[in-house]
């Protein structure tokens, strides 16, 4: 039971994007990714759930090969939630509505039940005031939270962050960086893409960093962060701290 | 009721000849919009999703049916419409070039709308589990639609009045029904009030509905 990302290769057109990029999140782990600006990071996310195919390699979700033609994606992402950097509401539906609507459509779930489970996942990060409130009427930080009780709402085994905190105003950063320590606290398996260094220290097992297209440096955040081995892992911490 | 108000030979009879005429008109719309707006949407679809070599011949006959006058169109489909051996009324063929007309327009704010949902809000519903056509049905087309709807109110007003122009091809409706009565008691500016207030009466409906429904959506943006 884990996630498996084995030499994976993936490119756009004539660019190679991740160039062999190999690393295992088990049970109950918290990896933080960073790392500049377009070195990949997002793009290796979504190859993680299968919203974008690779050109080789493997990723193994419990064992199931995300990229075989045989797998059933739809059924496969139950399992993984992902939360993006833009907040994604759907601005027809009021927030409980945004909620239930995989569990209802996805799971099959009866109006009452996929409800009860909506309230709660709102309830767990903190906006039971606001069911019945349309999208647009909430601060980036709610609408960011909210995303995060969609994606919870199905009842992943895993949850991929990226950069969840970087289009909020700096007073919002802190509600959704505590619903992130929540679920960390919970024993939740997530992948963090992040530029909160700090935050990255503090929740993550392993920290690993990012540079062009390759893990350049992965180990726990005591190595990674407090004590960089390769300059360019220094560099970056330069850069952003 | 009317030669008792003003001096007029316009009758009660003459009235329900017009109501008549109205009704066609009614049918007519009918039937365009219902059968354009939905040969529009597969087409609007096709044309936001289908790659350029499949886009790029259905773009040019709307182009077609989009830039010949409609009378052209209707006048020119009547008269070819035995050739091809169809045996069709002249009411059926009215409503058929008003549907393809329709749907040409239509087509285009299909996939404005569709276009008009972001890339990331589809890609969050996928990345829920939700399938390509749940995508479709549960978040691209209610947002599209927030979009459309006030083109499509436009459109389908705009295909009520130009039903008018079935009249060429011997339909009698509503304008037709007018031109009969004028004909023949010689009360133009009467008459055509009437059918002026019965065209805004039909119209009338359908703008507020779109006016509430944007209304009613917009409280939530
Ligand atoms: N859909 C795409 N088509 C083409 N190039 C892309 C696409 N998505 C990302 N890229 C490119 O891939 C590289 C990595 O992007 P990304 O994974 O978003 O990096 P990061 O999240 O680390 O900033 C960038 O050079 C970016 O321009
Ligand atoms: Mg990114």
């Amino acid at each position: 039971m884990s996630i498996e990302i084995n030499d994976v290769h993936k490119s756009f057109g004539p660019l190679e994007v991740i160039k062999g990029v190999s690393m295992t999140v088990a049970p109950g782990e918290v990896v933080s990714v960073i790392g500049g600006s377009g070195s990949g990071k997002s793009t290796l996310l979504m190859c993680v759930n299968g919203l974008e195919p690779i050109n080789s390699g493997r990723v193994l979700i419990d064992g199931t090969d995300v990229h075989d033609r045989r797998t059933d994606l739809n059924k496969l992402r139950r399992r993984i939630g992902i939360v993006f950097q833009q907040w994604n509401a759907f601005p027809h539906l009021t927030v409980l509505e945004n909620v239930m609507l995989a569990p209802r459509k996805v799971l099959g779930k009866p109006k009452a039940e996929a409800e009860a489970i909506a309230v709660e996942k709102l309830t767990h990060v903190g906006l039971a005031e606001k069911l019945k409130v349309y999208p647009s009427k909430l601060s980036g930080g709610q609408q960011q939270r909210m995303a995060i009780a969609r994606a919870l709402a199905m009842s992943p085994h895993y949850m991929l962050f990226d950069e969840v905190t970087s289009a909020l105003d700096p007073q919002l950063v802190g509600e959704v960086l505590d619903t992130l320590r929540l679920l960390s606290s919970e024993g939740m398996t997530m992948i963090v893409v992040t530029h909160e260094i700090a935050f990255a220290r503090e929740v993550s097992n392993r920290v690993a960093f990012f540079h062009q297209g390759r893990i350049h440096e992965i180990g726990p955040p005591s190595q990674v962060i407090g004590n960089p081995q390769k300059p360019e892992t220094v560099a970056f911490l330069k850069s952003v701290l | 009721m009317f030669s008792s108000l003003i001096d007029t030979s316009f009758s009660l009879n003459d009235l329900w000849f017009m109501l008549k005429g109205a009704g066609v008109t009614l049918a007519v719309t009918f039937w365009a919009v219902l059968a354009g707006t939905l040969l529009g949407l597969v087409l609007g679809v096709v044309r936001a999703t289908a790659p350029w070599w499949v886009n790029a011949p259905i773009g040019f006959v709307l182009d077609i049916f989009r830039s010949v006058p409609l009378l052209i169109q209707l006048v020119l489909a009547n008269a070819f419409k035995p050739m091809i051996g169809l045996n069709w009324s002249s009411f059926t063929v009215g409503c058929v070039v008003l549907a393809l007309y329709m749907s040409a327009y239509c087509t285009e704010i299909v996939r404005g709308g569709f276009l008009a949902v972001p890339a990331t809000t589809r890609r969050a519903a996928r990345s829920l589990g939700m399938s390509w056509s749940q995508d479709l049905t549960e978040i691209v087309f209610p947002i599209a639609l927030r979009v459309a709807l006030p083109s499509w109110i436009g459109l389908t007003l705009g295909v009520m009045k130009d039903t008018a122009m079935v009249w060429w091809i011997g339909v009698v409706e509503l304008l037709r029904s007018s031109q009969v009565i004028v004909t023949r008691i010689q009360e133009p500016l009467l008459v055509l009030s009437i059918a002026g207030l019965i065209y805004f009466l039909m119209s009338f409906p359908i703008a507020r509905l779109g006016a509430r429904l944007e209304r009613r959506w917009h409280e939530n943006d």
